[in-house]
């Protein structure tokens, strides 16, 4: 009897010990979900209260983006939003053909050495702190710009687009070529067989089944783009005026809060209105992310074997 | 036919061109920080204090010094957090609502740019939580951002131990914990360090998040408590590049570009190191 209940709470023991483990486990596995929400909602309280004092219209409508202005302040973002959104297109105008054809280079044209070799190195160009692009943009880039387009400074949106389209290169690179490697092998064989040539099997058969996977690539990039801060705010040019066209200086909006954060009162207007872009900010990239989100989900199940 | 091979040749030939202009452009800036900022590191450079003043007389010792404790503090945070969620997720969660949508909650985390983390840590951890800017709130928000990264990573890395190792384990009556603890994590530690080293050493260069909660430019000694500020080479280098009137900044600006270039790649070698010898070992 006495042997029976000794073995009773041993296995009880182990049950409560193995079920206080996976407790343990599923506790911290809510961090995650708590940052996220943490953000939104340290970013909603403070972004929230700039609108007690300034209108939603002239938040997003107003050009005008001067908040230590000696008589009015104004809190107008859209030329900020049009330096983000400048930036943001012309890196990808940059970035997307040059990635889709590294990509479909690794994937199906390189020798298996060469793919070993050139695969790190852009990884590593993922790795470069963004500061230091940055640093090439200043020292390197613009006045190369200036040069080339007689510029008197090369601080502007297209020295920066190119900037970030080195920052944005690797995501399209690697996520667009893990798409085309992951296809069957089968529909190469199948459009080889029907005497196509290996281009055509690719522009044919192979990068039209990947097409949502390089959308999502480009989407991931996309949402890479508009946070990028570090490089625009060094190369963009600062400006707050409304830009006019890729050669006018531009301050997008992660580079304007980084700017003006450590200057402002805390729990002053200005504090707050920088907040309420942080807030835009967190809402477009979580927007940009779900979608590609869908598009990666669906597009690993199309083809599934 | 023959028109057919000739095009053929020619697509090929522009994506060998495209490819090799990723590359070359990843060389061009190595070559150009190195180049440029060899010249001003010299043992003074990397080991003594900063001097405002006059720049050459100083070096960047307190800003090494202040990125090596952040990232040590990052990943005391959010390496073993990170772990952690990645085991809950691949061994223990069932497909319930609450595991998808933390697992949404990752893949968006990891989308969320840099500067609006900083504002996030400057609210809740400089003003709310009170902890004002220090190398602690700077831990902190940097250690939120790296999360994401280290979950995923160690997800993919448990995901590729077979599910044969487990069933083999459960067969031989050990429970749950146990076969993670002996077998899993055992055989894919070495994707789960790679991983962490990974987002680490991202995390080293970030340079919006620590202006606003507790980067400083100027000290003239090491922080001594998770409480003080701190100097940081990105943030070190930036403020050289915009800021700085002194003749010198520029070159200064490329050496501490280089010293930081120099960190981040060591921990990425060692990360290339250990994938190889870790495939070479993997036969199942």
């Amino acid at each position: 009897m006495m042997k029976y209940w000794a073995r009773i709470t041993r296995s009880n023991y182990r049950n409560i010990k193995e079920k206080s483990i996976e407790v343990f486990f599923s506790a911290i596995s809510i961090t995650a979900l708590l940052i996220l929400i943490g953000i939104f909602v340290f970013l909603f309280i403070t972004g929230i209260q700039a609108f007690s004092e300034t209108s939603p219209a002239e938040f997003f409508l107003g050009n005008d983006w001067n908040p230590s202005a000696y008589t009015t302040p104004r809190y107008g973002t859209l030329g900020l939003v049009t330096g983000t959104l400048m930036v943001t297109l012309g890196s990808l105008i940059i970035a997307i053909p040059l990635g889709i054809m590294s990509a479909v280079y690794l994937s199906e044209i390189a020798s298996p050495k060469v793919r070993e070799i050139v695969k790190p190195v852009i990884e590593m160009i993922a790795s470069i702190p963004s500061v230091v692009l940055g640093l090439i943009g200043i020292l390197f880039l613009s006045p190369l710009i200036a040069g080339i387009f007689g510029l008197s400074s090369g601080l502007n949106a297209f020295t920066s687009s190119i900037i970030v389209g080195i920052m944005v290169l690797p995501t399209i690179i690697s996520i667009s070529e893990d798409v085309l490697t992951s296809l069957p092998q089968e529909f190469r064989e199948a459009s080889l067989a029907l005497g196509a040539t290996r281009w055509q099997m690719i522009k044919m058969t192979l990068l039209p089944a990947a097409l949502s996977g390089i959308i999502a690539s480009i989407m991931l990039g996309l949402g890479r783009a508009v946070g990028e801060t570090m490089a625009v705010l060094m190369v963009a040019g600062n400006s707050r005026a409304m830009p006019r066209s890729f050669f006018d200086p531009i301050r997008p909006m992660t580079a304007n809060i980084a700017i003006e954060i450590k200057e402002v009162v805390k729990g002053s207007l200005h504090y707050e209105a920088l907040f309420a872009i942080g807030l835009v900010l967190f809402v477009m990239t979580f927007l940009v992310n779900f979608i590609s989100d869908i598009i990666i989900e669906r597009q690993v199940g199309r083809f599934k074997w | 036919m023959v028109n057919d091979h000739l095009k053929q040749e020619i697509y090929f030939m522009s994506f060998r061109l495209a490819t090799f202009l990723s590359v070359a452009i990843l060389l061009l800036i190595l070559v150009y920080v190195f180049k440029e900022g060899v010249g001003v590191i010299d043992m003074k450079f990397l080991t003594s204090m900063w001097s405002h003043r006059d720049i050459t007389s100083g070096g960047i010792f307190p800003a090494i010094m202040g990125t090596v404790f952040l990232a040590l503090g990052v990943s005391i945070i959010s390496i073993p957090t990170g772990i952690c969620t990645a085991i809950y997720l691949n061994e223990y969660a069932k497909d319930t609502l609450l595991t998808r949508i933390i697992k949404l909650a990752v893949r968006n985390l990891a989308g969320v740019p840099s500067v609006v983390y900083g504002l996030f840590g400057l609210s809740l951890f400089v003003v709310f939580l009170k902890l004002g800017t220090s190398l602690f709130a700077a831990s902190l928000t940097l250690g939120c951002m790296t999360l994401p990264w280290i979950i995923t990573t160690s997800e993919e890395a448990l995901k590729a131990v077979p599910v044969s190792f487990r069933e083999g384990s459960y067969a031989l009556g050990a429970t749950k914990w146990q076969t993670i603890k002996a077998v899993v994590l055992p055989h894919s530690l070495g994707g789960i360090l790679t991983g962490s080293i990974l987002g680490i050493s991202r995390a080293m260069g970030e340079t919006a998040p620590i202006i606003m909660v507790g980067a400083t430019f100027f000290m003239g000694y090491l922080p001594n408590s998770p409480f003080d500020k701190f100097m940081a080479l990105p943030y070190h280098l930036f403020i050289l590049a915009t800021q700085h009137s002194s003749p010198h900044a520029r070159e200064y600006a490329l050496g501490t570009a280089l010293v930081l270039i120099t960190l981040v790649f060591i921990l990425n070698s060692g990360v290339f190191a250990i994938r190889y010898t870790l495939r070479r070992k993997k036969e199942w």
